[in-house]
């Protein structure tokens, strides 16, 4: 019995000097993969798993605030990059178009994410900054002549400053009462485009095709290329906002408004600043759907619409840029591939002959809403932190791995 | 003048409708400090039973209302013990995302089972006629609609006023831990909450659908208006929430009749958000600041 214990993989592998310990949990035989054991460990030594095992500590302010701390996450990043600009070739034009949708959809969460994960605000109008971003770019092109960028930065700025305006009640409400101003908020710019004329009322417009100088997207594959380039920037922007004084301060509102203004945090600037950061993030989210679909008409832009945002977030996880992009993708990709779901293989044909004993053959789509307000109820009584929680748990269990 | 007077009646019916969605939504926020965005969806979900029950099986108008009445009950109860009853502690977003996704599965069945068609829902009351008092039409629609919004709140405050129960249920929304060292069951009563709101948003449902038409989006605006009246008045007081529907409803009126019909909904969001940067709770509550 005793024998067998000291055998037995725990106490081996912690007994191995430190430089290859990680590796032999998993390869036995460590001759045979010295190689690769030592270009991971070059990786790997830097790693927080590392860190961790050998309790190196962060010794300075410089080092928390790095765009990519370890070794480890910058080979991952450059690897992720890789990843984005290889995979548009692989996909058919159907699947870039999806990838599009997730990456817009993705900046927009970021941008929500800001204001409600980090800043513990609540906004169920943020359908109406979209609309505000949509419609700015396209009007600008088509009726200003302006090019693309200008267009793209002049709807960011512009929904940032309807954000502002709207930050500033935000200042006096909490809970409940900030939901429905933001949410009349978002119905009050639905309306008011439907029935302006010069954006097109209830018709809506057709968007011009993005071009920057010379280069004009016709394709999906193009279009991918200008969509990803600006959803890569924001969103290591709004990673290296969150480390510096900005974002410190909107966690700090979050955590306790009273404890951080009693610190010297400037509430008002912070609260309105996170408002207007967020309303930049889903102006420009909007502007790029615009040119995405080549057509905007007010009524997308609805209280649904909003909604899934929200539900993006909270699905991907509160206060975290990857749980947003995670949440955005999975949810835009439910959202597409549910809306035609009786041609799925196995579930369509089950579903369309339930639906048409029991439902209505053409109410099926709805089955979308039905799902995605299950995984929302269930995100929030189950996994509060969301996917990002599923990750940590994981990467927790991974970490310490035997015990 | 007459004008004037028949969009203050116009305001007045369809101010108590959304009366009765503000109590229902009060009802739930008082005890459980949920504000249930879900409310509208429930009523739709209601209203749509009892026009089934009209339409396929030939019930009565009334066998359907009571019929409706106890789906709406049950409805409430399985939502508070299936989706909220589980979410430990979920706070203010954690509730508002937790009714809204109730909110996307009710729309989602409601579209599923009864499409997107608009139905007519078949009232014994007139849409046109009605009684004349002094040049201004009181059809008898809205008469009723008053009426029974009326009688909802007398009932409601009578049962919170007198009633062992609705004793029990303001204990709860006082001091939920005190309540339970009493020996009031507070689940119980949370759930028993759901279904009387419930109940209440359902007779709103009946009496909206007969002007709208009956349709899955058909609570949607009605909804977020009484709620927006509720908030108006403020969320922690009846009598405030019905007054400030009431006022919203009659202002939204004035608005589309004297200034711009196309713009009526934007007038009700634009009024709220002024109104509570001045008064940050409500019209007719004190404002409660918190403290560290």
């Amino acid at each position: 019995m005793t024998s067998r214990k000291n055998n037995s993989v725990i106490p081996h592998a912690l007994q191995v000097d430190q430089k290859n310990d990680l590796f032999i949990l998993f390869f036995r035989r460590r001759e045979a993969i010295l190689p690769i054991a030592n270009l991971l460990t070059w990786v790997g030594k830097d790693s927080e798993t590392y860190r961790c095992l050998t309790m190196d500590m962060k010794r300075d302010y410089y080092e928390d605030i790095q765009l990519c701390k370890t070794r480890t996450a910058l080979v991952l990043t450059i690897a992720l990059f890789c990843c984005l600009m290889i995979i548009p070739f692989l996909l058919g034009d159907y699947n870039i178009y999806i990838v599009n949708l997730i990456a817009i959809h993705a900046i927009v969460a970021i941008g929500l994410n800001i204001l409600v994960g980090y800043t513990g605000q609540i906004s169920l109008g943020h359908a109406g900054f979209f609309a505000i971003g949509a419609y700015t770019s396209v009007l600008l092109m088509v009726k200003g002549g302006v090019p693309f960028p200008v267009a793209l930065l002049a709807a960011g700025f512009v929904s940032a400053g309807f954000g502002f305006l709207l930050g500033l009640p935000s200042l006096r409400l909490e809970g409940p009462y900030l939901a429905i101003a933001t949410l009349g908020f978002g119905m009050a710019v639905t309306q008011i485009i439907s029935h302006w004329d010069f954006a097109g009322g209830h018709m809506g417009l057709a968007a011009p095709k993005m071009s920057i100088g010379p280069f004009v997207a016709d394709t999906g594959l193009e279009q991918y290329a200008i969509i990803m380039s600006v959803a890569a920037i924001m969103t290591i922007a709004a990673i290296n906002l969150m480390k510096t004084r900005v974002g410190r301060a909107l966690v700090a509102i979050r955590d306790s408004e009273i404890a951080a203004e009693a610190m010297g945090v400037n509430v008002l600037k912070y609260k309105t600043l996170a408002f207007a950061i967020s309303a930049f993030y889903t102006g420009v989210g909007g502007a790029l759907m615009a040119f995405a679909l080549a057509h905007i008409s007010a009524g997308s832009f609805n209280l649904i619409l909003s909604i899934t945002f929200l539900a993006m977030i909270i699905v991907g996880g509160l206060g975290s840029i990857m749980g947003s992009i995670l949440g955005a993708a999975l949810l835009t990709y439910l959202q597409i591939k549910l809306q035609v779901i009786q041609e799925a293989p196995i579930v369509g044909p089950i579903l369309l002959d339930i639906s048409k004993r029991f439902f209505t053959a053409e109410g099926l789509p709805n089955i979308q809403s039905i799902i995605i307000g299950g995984i929302m109820i269930g995100i929030v009584i189950f996994e509060p932190l969301g996917m990002r929680g599923i990750y940590l748990r994981f990467k927790r269990y991974w970490r310490m791995w035997p015990f | 003048m007459n004008f004037f007077m028949d969009l203050i009646v116009g305001g007045l019916a369809i101010g108590a409708c959304y009366a009765l969605i503000a109590l229902a939504m009060v009802i739930i926020y008082k005890t459980s400090e949920v504000p249930n965005f879900a409310q509208g969806e429930m009523a739709m979900l209601a209203t749509f039973v009892a026009y089934t029950m009209m339409a396929n099986y030939g019930a009565g108008f009334w066998t359907s209302v009571i019929i409706t009445m106890v789906f709406a009950f049950a409805l409430g109860a399985l939502l508070e013990i299936c989706f909220l009853r589980p979410a430990e502690d979920p706070g203010v977003l954690g509730a508002i995302v937790i009714t809204l996704g109730a909110e996307m599965i009710l729309y989602g069945i409601a579209g599923w089972k009864w499409g997107a068609n608009q139905n007519p829902f078949p009232v014994p009351f007139s849409e046109y006629s009605g009684v004349t008092i002094s040049g201004v039409v009181i059809t008898e629609i809205n008469f009723w609609t008053l009426t029974v919004s009326l009688a909802v709140m007398l009932i409601l405050f009578l049962f919170f006023r007198f009633t062992k129960l609705g004793t029990a249920m303001k204990a709860v929304q006082q001091n939920p831990f005190a309540a339970k060292a009493m020996g009031i069951p507070t689940r119980r009563i949370l759930t028993f909450t759901w279904g009387l709101s419930s109940m209440t948003g359902a007779i709103a449902g009946m009496l909206i659908a007969p002007i709208a038409t009956l349709d899955p989006n058909m609570m949607l605006d009605p909804m977020l208006k009484g709620f927006a009246g509720g908030v108006l008045g403020g969320l922690t007081s009846l009598p405030g929430a019905a007054a400030g529907a009431y006022l919203l409803g009659i202002i939204e009126n004035l608005f589309g009749g004297y200034v711009s019909l196309e713009f009526k909904s934007v007038v009700a969001f634009g009024v709220i958000v002024l109104i509570l940067c001045v008064k940050p709770s409500g019209l007719f509550v004190k404002h409660y600041k918190r403290k560290v």
